[in-house]
């Protein structure tokens, strides 16, 4: 009697294991999850635009004020290339100048200002591997400055130190040829202030003089 | 002259400050400027330039720091990205 009792005891079990098992393991997993202990993020938003208000201040104190203004009003720096022979030079546009635009954190970009051509793109980090806060990444205005300093001081040790790549591997071509037209709509704007400025002024000085 | 490194989460940090004509400071620059280049940091000293234009100059020992010069930056040595 109490063999037959305990078989069926079993094999009711057996059924219910079918039904319950999930909505228990389910449970347990819940109940785990609320008392797991997550690693807390460094991440703070107010220390990062900080450290960026502060890298914006070095920035503008390091460059002219052609290129800050160009940062400020575009978001990015071009800088002229100065070596003779260009990185990936074609006998077709040999001695012709060449610039870069610096992006935060992308790649430098060569191209061709009178022709608006791609060149390349070299990739390039600074990576800050004391991860104070838990990241090698430096503010982004730090980033365009580190890139200035080290095309400024030493083209051709930066160059030969990133990884080169055709245009278009992380950089969209078409956001960068719009980021060129954008350029040449700045840059002529800015002549047309400055000559309307040296205009005010000769005027004045002429009314001054009449006086 | 003051000795900035740039620092991810902070911007820049002044870490030396010193002037070059006093022997025990110009010591002190030196061996700062060894310690960061040891650190894997490159060292540049902005510059003016001629018709507005603005360079830096990329220093490798502290005799190649202008002693004129203000302020030497410290950033990150460069890595292929």
């Amino acid at each position: 009697m109490l063999l037959a009792l305990s078989a069926t005891a079993l094999v009711i079990l057996a059924l219910l294991w079918d039904v319950v098992a999930t909505p228990i393991g389910e449970a347990l997993a819940r109940h785990r999850a609320r008392r797991r202990v997550e690693p807390t993020s460094d991440f703070d938003p107010g220390r990062e635009r900080r450290a960026e208000a502060r890298a914006r201040q070095l920035l503008k104190s390091c460059v002219n004020d052609e290129e800050w203004a160009m940062y400020r009003d575009l978001g990015f720096v071009r800088v002229w290339g100065m070596q003779a022979e260009r990185p990936g030079e074609h006998e077709a546009t040999m001695g012709t100048p060449y610039a870069y635009l610096i992006y935060p954190h992308k790649p430098l970009l060569a191209y061709l200002p009178q022709t608006g051509r791609l060149l390349n793109e070299y990739c390039v980090t600074f990576p800050d591997e004391t991860r104070p806060y838990g990241s090698a990444r430096l503010p982004d205005s730090d980033d365009v400055l580190a890139k200035w300093m080290a095309l400024t001081g030493d083209e051709r040790r930066l160059i030969e130190t990133a990884n080169l790549h055709l245009p278009g591997r992380q950089l969209d071509p078409r956001q960068v040829k719009r980021d060129l037209w954008r350029l040449r709509q700045w840059e002529q704007e800015r002549v047309r202030a400055a000559g309307a400025d040296e205009a005010h002024e000769g005027g004045r000085r002429q009314a001054r003089a009449g006086q | 002259m003051r000795f900035l490194r740039m620092k991810p989460g902070h911007g820049e940090v002044l870490i030396a400050e010193g002037d070059v004509d006093v022997r025990e400071d110009e010591e002190r620059l030196v061996d700062e400027f060894r310690r960061q280049l040891d650190a894997g940091m490159w060292a540049a000293v902005p510059l003016g330039g001629r018709g507005g234009r603005r360079t830096a100059q990329l220093a490798r020992r502290f005799t190649e720091v202008p002693r004129d010069a203000e302020r030497v930056i410290f950033f990150p040595r460069a890595a292929g990205g």
